[in-house]
């Protein structure tokens, strides 16, 4: 199981070890140091790495790697799900998942690693159960404690931890009780050069914020259930029920969580809701060459396309850019090649466009490769696959609660080769 | 007010002001002060003098103080171990604490103090804990016993600590269950051979019902355990998939892969036919996709399982192809998965948009990956072959991008095109001839010279291309020198009368002025070749030569079925057994996927049962060596591998394999070899030699020479077959059978070296078999073999070796080493030999035994066309150590009662039906390993008709 944890900053300093059996020396990292100056980019570090008698399972999150070491045969899934949901742990008690915010609230952070893994296994990772063990740090708490002398950590045993519904405490009590689910679809997909959609998919959540007193079974219910085939679920919903009838019935965690992902397949046609029309290219010889990307909506049922942005690696070649924008502004950053033009909204009157003259280093070969156009977009109260919710019906608590849902689609990766 | 300020103090009195304040009267400077200490620590400060300050702050009733202090013991403990014993009164105090949530912090604590002395004393709280009314102290109690077992192996056993855990296997709440499984699973792991999980119906349904429950890291644990059971039949193993299912749609990315895991196995349970098989396949594609959606680590990990999956069961993932499209923000690792996934499913119906992926790839920035994606165009040309002209033209348009390492990447397929489908697109040698000057590396200058050769008789100007080459003969790389040699021998064959004087220049250059052995000595070779029979050489540099196989780096297929058994685990990151890499796990258990038992060919219909036997060929596959050789010989043979290191390069090494072979096989049969070259001579191979087998191969040899007289008192012996064929071997031909002598095995061979070239320094390895038959002693070959000489040889073997099921069950893979490389072949043993002299089982016990055996173990067959009197009968059998214990005559037909016992102590029963008018008799075995039935039928076949 997990042996050790260390947490590491880009610039190669370790700055939190945690041990859970024996104490490994830091020393096991240099492998690790060796792997990321292989990969040149932070993002291409291997995420296995053997040594010689350990091995180190890594990722990279919000600038920091999190670099397990361990010593026998355990799945590796096992131990990036972790190290994931480490990360999210400190994004939730301290906002950020950050290097400041670890050394600022170093003894909570011990003690969150302690209470998340026994001997290398997990021990408990819903936040409503840790939250009950170790309070989150505010700053009224801080004052009230060391007026108080009172602690950060809980004296009894978290109601949820081992009865059958591990994720929701006992006793939860708001003055307004609601019920809010945000459903988000990312569009993955590549287009190519000349337009046509080589492949798409749309990766959806449904991401949750429920405030209810009490024990409240709920049930959602959609008008398209036949949409979502391939759906991964919070451990909250009864698979039979959506087996048998597809309602998603559960009796929600406290608070905010994902309730369902779901990937709406390439068989399905997706709508891709932008189209981008384009003319890059490089004299040859001549060490210029032109540039003109033009972004017009398509399929967007009605709605607008906004939060527009696009950003192209240009090659290696490219010194700078003098570009006309019709809308928005854009920054090329002549250290990394990257173009970002912020477009913001589109709108069909007055198509934004980009253009002018791409300048490459003198003597330099025409570049071969290609650019390929990242596209980022936001569309407002829209699911683009269609889905929709139907009702949603609350059991167990007498009280009537708020309710509300919200459509938003979303590019994920999104990129047109040219 | 953050903790950073813990860490601001760097003065020198550093640790004399936190002793100060650790001793402080004020509860909130000590706790203060304690944090400090924690926030030194958790920067791997050395802050273990203070210890004793710091365990005096333990005896509190605030909690966070207790758990910073608890934090500190676990870490220093080891250090100072008589201070440790100090905390253990306050431990063994909380332990009795009404409060659940202490008396859990104190058991896992002191399960955490890695201190001898303490262990000790942890003994009764630990059992006190184990039955706890509170399941939480239940739970973490469970993994407590793990790390004791860690700590104190002996301890846990002779306390019983086993038994209690296993107890917890049938507790009321599923996370104890979880847990424990889950220690149980970690101490199985350092005990191999203990039987800790000992898994039966009714525990599976207790696990199932758990998992339902418990939490994902949990139902991690369990769905890993009950990968390991072996269901008794076909609807056990449907039920447990049924049950399974659900666990595909879970959030947990490494819950779906060990569900993946679970229902890959048992599929292989299920009959094709069944319904509920094709509805399975259809459940596994979604979640294995969904994978590809998530974190790039996650991704990678996932991606390397379905390329075992894919390599499995193509059927689940044909329809995807598509989510394996690159993404040009992909982090480099995912990129190259991705695309051996892309090749492994492209087919006929998929290949333009395969295609037209991998020419985008093709002009992308990273080297590494536009090389790879070159690659596999030409992989997808030889793969399908409706594609292969589309492949070329598309290879071509790259040629012309003129970007250097592609071009060279793309010459170096385009050769292996033309080795699959010869005189076929030789239109193309023109483009290819004009970037012959662009040409850096050595692969790629090989592989054009290669072409210029082969189709020398087209190019005009081939005696000009080659003789640019020779200018810098001595500053080529020896790969290049071989090839041109080769291509000039070639040239001078096709256009004897122009090229005269090159080939004089070359074969000078190469034996005169080269010190390279293997340069020098094909060059010899063929200078003699054509001084003395042209036609002859014609014959060799210019035969035919074999296709390339279309897939060259399949994993073997019984190392495939283990690496099924390990998805999600390290193993199938690296597509190695674990035994290959990971530390400490020599015993470990080796997993093979279950038979299929479907319920048509069971024991009442004879006829199957011989089909069933003749176990469909697996697919003929060139494994990669670096595979090959760290499972089959671990380290014997060759550089050693080091495991994970290899894996990687795997890839590129089959790549190698076949220019290698490309190169070897233009010599025809009478290649000099050396061509792969990447073998170098190991030393000689150190086969395990094991006691008393000397004497045993003496009195074999002694046997030997009587031959006749001993044939009667000895069992049966095939004659001798060809195992190897020298064209497979570079020229070694291997003939053998397998022999059984006074209680000594042999394998008798025949070496005959068809080669030109002298062969010595042989050895012999097997690879782990299911009898574990190893070589007793080295492989002796006194004198070097010269060509066109036989020697034969008697190898005395042993069954000590280590022990793996393969399918078919008496299938053994050989490795034969000489100077020239590493030879690999399989060959299926009688099972005969494996029958012991003291087979002869008592009357008395013979009954007992054959009803103790269930009735279902019982196989019958039938024996035909054999004339045999029921004495003579016997007495053949005899002769192969199958004794006839008991004769009896029932209504005409004479039974005879025998046994036999195989080399492991398995025992098999026997009864005999043999009607004097009907030819057939009828043969019912018992046995309690059944599937050992058929091939001991195999073995009375053989005797019997011999």
């Amino acid at each position: 199981m997990i042996h050790s944890l260390f947490l590491i900053n880009c610039s190669g300093d370790i700055f939190l070890e945690k041990h859970w059996k024996s104490v490994v020396s830091q020393s096991v990292c240099d492998y690790f140091f060796e792997a990321q100056e292989k990969a040149v980019d932070v993002e291409n570090v291997p995420p296995v790495i053997p040594t010689p008698h350990h091995y180190l399972i890594s990722i990279y999150r919000d600038k920091i790697f999190f670099v397990s070491v361990i010593q026998t045969e355990v799945p590796p899934l096992f131990v990036i799900e972790f190290l994931h949901r480490v990360a999210d742990t400190f994004q939730d008690y301290f906002g950020e998942c950050s290097e400041t915010a670890i050394k600022d609230n170093v003894v909570i952070v011990y003690e969150l690693l302690e209470e998340m893994l026994d001997n290398g296994f997990p021990l408990a990772t819903e936040s409503n159960i840790l939250k009950e063990l170790i309070k989150p740090p505010t700053i009224l708490r801080s004052v009230v404690n060391s007026i108080t002398g009172s602690s950060n950590v809980g004296d009894t045993l978290p109601t949820g931890q081992l009865s059958n519904i591990p994720w929701r405490r006992a006793g939860v009590k708001y003055t307004n009780n609601e019920a809010y689910f945000d459903v988000i679809e990312e569009i993955d997909a590549i287009i190519d050069k000349s337009g046509s959609t080589v492949f798409a998919e749309i990766q959806g959540v449904i991401d949750s914020c429920i405030k209810l007193s009490g024990m409240p079974d709920l049930s959602l219910s959609f008008m398209n259930p036949r949409l979502l085939d391939d759906v991964s679920f919070h451990p909250c919903i009864r698979f039979k029920r959506w087996e048998s009838e597809r309602v998603l019935s559960f009796i929600p965690p406290d608070g905010n969580f994902r309730l369902i992902s779901y990937r709406v397949s390439s068989q399905n046609l997706v709508a891709i809701p932008v189209y981008v029309k384009h003319m890059i290219s490089f004299k040859e010889n001549s060490s210029s060459g032109r540039f003109d990307v033009t972004i017009g909506p398509k399929q967007n049922m009605g709605k607008t396309v906004e939060g527009v942005v696009m950003t192209v690696h240009m090659p290696k070649a490219v010194l700078n850019m003098n570009l006309t924008s019709t809308q928005g502004t854009y920054t090329f950053d002549p250290v990394t090649k990257v173009l970002t033009w912020d477009v913001g909204k589109i709108t069909p009157q007055k198509l934004p466009n980009l253009k002018g003259i791409v300048n490459l280093q003198s003597g330099a070969p025409k570049p071969e490769e290609n650019p390929s156009l990242n596209i980022q977009f936001k569309i407002q109260q829209l699911a683009i696959s269609g889905l929709k919710v139907n009702r949603l019906d609350m059991y167990g608590e007498k009280y009537k609660p708020f309710k509300g849902v919200k459509y938003i689609t979303k590019a994920g990766k999104f990129q047109v080769r040219t | 007010m953050t903790d950073s300020k813990y860490f601001t103090t760097t003065k020198k009195g550093e640790i004399f002001e936190l002793k100060a304040e650790l001793n402080s009267d004020k509860k909130e400077k000590k706790k203060e002060a304690v944090k400090k200490v924690i926030a030194s620590m958790t920067v791997g400060k050395d802050v273990s003098a203070l210890f004793p300050d710091v365990v005096n702050c333990m005896q509190t009733d605030n909690l966070e103080l207790k758990k910073l202090v608890y934090l500190y013991l676990m870490n220093y403990a080891k250090s100072q171990p008589d201070m440790a014993i100090m905390a253990v009164n306050t431990f063994v105090k909380d332990c009795e604490d009404p409060n659940p949530l202490i008396r859990a912090l104190a058991v896992r604590t002191m399960g955490c103090i890695r201190v001898d002395k303490i262990t000790e004393y942890l003994c009764e709280p630990l059992r006190k804990c184990l039955k706890d009314e509170d399941p939480y102290v239940r739970k973490t109690a469970a993994v407590c016993v793990a790390k004791l077992h860690d700590i104190n192996a002996q301890l846990v056993e002779d306390q019983g600590f086993l038994d209690t855990l296993k107890d917890l296997i049938s507790d009321s709440n599923p996370m104890v269950v979880a847990n424990a499984v889950a220690a149980l699973s970690e101490i199985a792991e350092s005990h191999p051979s203990s039987n800790l999980l000992d898994l039966n119906p009714q525990s599976i349904n207790k696990l199932l019902t758990a998992l339902n429950e418990c939490t994902e890291w949990g139902q991690i644990f369990i769905l890993d355990c009950l990968a390991n059971y072996m269901p008794k039949d076909d609807r056990e193993a449907q039920s447990i998939c049924e049950r399974v299912t659900p666990r595909l749609s879970h959030a947990n990315s490494a819950v779906v892969l060990s569900a993946v895991k679970v229902l890959m196995k048992f599929m292989e349970m299920l009959s094709k036919d069944l319904d509920y098989y094709g509805t399975l396949l259809k459940k596994l594609a979604p979640p294995l996709v969904t994978l590809l959606s998530a974190e790039p680590e996650l991704q990678y990990v996932a991606l390397r399982n379905i390329n075992l999956i894919v390599q499995k069961r193509p059927e689940i993932l044909k329809h995807e192809m598509k989510v394996f499209f690159v993404k040009y923000n992909d982090p480099i690792y995912v990129k190259l998965e991705k695309l051996d996934i892309m090749i492994r499913l492209a087919s006929q119906a998929n290949i333009a948009q395969v295609l037209a992926e991998l020419k985008e790839y093709a002009t992308e920035v990273d080297v590494d990956f536009v090389r790879k994606a070159v690659r596999a165009i030409g992989r997808c040309a030889i793969k399908v072959e409706q594609s292969a002209e589309r492949c070329v033209s598309t290879l071509l348009d790259l040629i012309q991008t003129k970007v250097n390492y592609v071009v060279q990447e793309a010459i170096v397929v385009i050769k292996d095109i033309f080795r699959k489908y010869p005189n076929k697109y030789e239109s193309v040698i023109a483009t290819l001839c004009e970037n012959l000057d662009s040409l850096d590396e050595p692969e790629a200058r090989a592989a054009m010279i290669w072409i210029v050769g082969e189709y020398a008789e087209r190019i005009d100007n081939a005696d000009e291309l080659l003789e640019s080459f020779l200018e810098g003969f001595h500053d080529e790389s020896t790969q290049v020198q071989l090839q041109l040699l080769t291509a000039i021998v070639k040239l001078f064959l096709k256009k004897p009368t122009e090229t005269q004087e090159l080939v004089q220049q070359v074969l000078s250059l190469a034996t005169q002025d080269s010190d390279n052995p293997d340069l020098r000595d094909r060059g010899y070779i063929y200078w003699r070749l054509l001084s003395t029979d042209p036609v002859a050489a014609k014959e060799v540099v210019l035969a035919e030569k074999p296709l390339i196989s279309e897939e060259t780096d399949l994993i073997e297929p019984t190392l495939l079925d283990e690496l099924i058994c390990y998805i999600g685990t390290l193993a199938s990151v690296y597509h190695k057994p674990p035994s290959a890499f990971v530390e400490g796990s020599r015993g470990v258990v080796h997993k093979n996927l279950p038979p299929r038992t479907g319920s048509s060919e069971s024991a009442e219909s004879p006829d199957a049962a011989p089909s069933g036997v003749q176990a469909p060929e697996p697919p003929a596959v060139i494994p990669t060596q670096g595979d090959l050789l760290g499972d089959l010989l671990n380290l014997d043979l060759g550089p050693p591998v080091s495991g994970p290191a290899m894996a990687a390069s795997s890839v590129q090494m089959g790549a190698v394999d076949l220019l290698g072979g490309g190169l070897d096989s233009l010599v025809g049969r009478g290649s000099m070899g050396g061509g792969g070259g990447s073998f170098a001579p190991a030393p000689s191979a150190a086969a395990p030699a094991s006691l008393g087998a000397p004497m045993g191969s003496g009195l074999g040899d002694l046997f030997d020479l009587t031959g006749g007289v001993g044939a009667l008192s000895g069992s049966y012996v095939a004659p001798k077959t060809v195992w190897l064929p020298a064209m497979k071997a570079k020229g070694l031909e291997i003939s053998g059978t397998f022999s059984r002598q006074v209680g000594s095995i042999s394998m008798d061979l025949v070496l005959t070296n068809k080669a030109l070239q002298v062969m010595s320094d042989f050895a012999i390895q097997f690879n782990r078999n299911s009898f574990g038959l190893a070589p007793a002693a080295p492989l002796q070959v006194h004198a070097p073999l010269a060509p066109n000489q036989s020697v034969e040889i008697s190898l005395p073997l042993n069954t000590v070796g280590s022990v793996m099921k393969m399918d078919p069950l008496n299938n053994l893979q050989v490795a034969v080493k000489n100077n020239i490389d590493v030879f690999y072949f399989s060959t299926l043993y009688p099972l005969h030999i494996l029958f012991v002299e003291d087979g002869k089982m008592e009357r008395q016990m013979f009954l007992a035994t054959w009803k103790d055996i269930p009735n279902e173990n019982e196989a019958q067959f039938q024996i035909k066309d054999c004339s045999l009197s029921a004495d003579a009968v016997s007495s053949k059998l005899q002769g192969s150590n199958i004794f006839t214990i008991a004769k009896r005559n029932v209504e005409g037909q004479d039974m005879l009662y025998q046994s036999l016992k195989l080399t492991n102590g398995i025992w098999v029963l026997a009864e005999l039906r043999i009607q004097p008018s009907n030819p057939s008799f009828t043969l019912s075995l018992k046995c309690r390993a059944p599937e050992v039935a058929p091939y001991v039928f195999q073995a009375y076949e053989t005797v019997l008709k011999n």
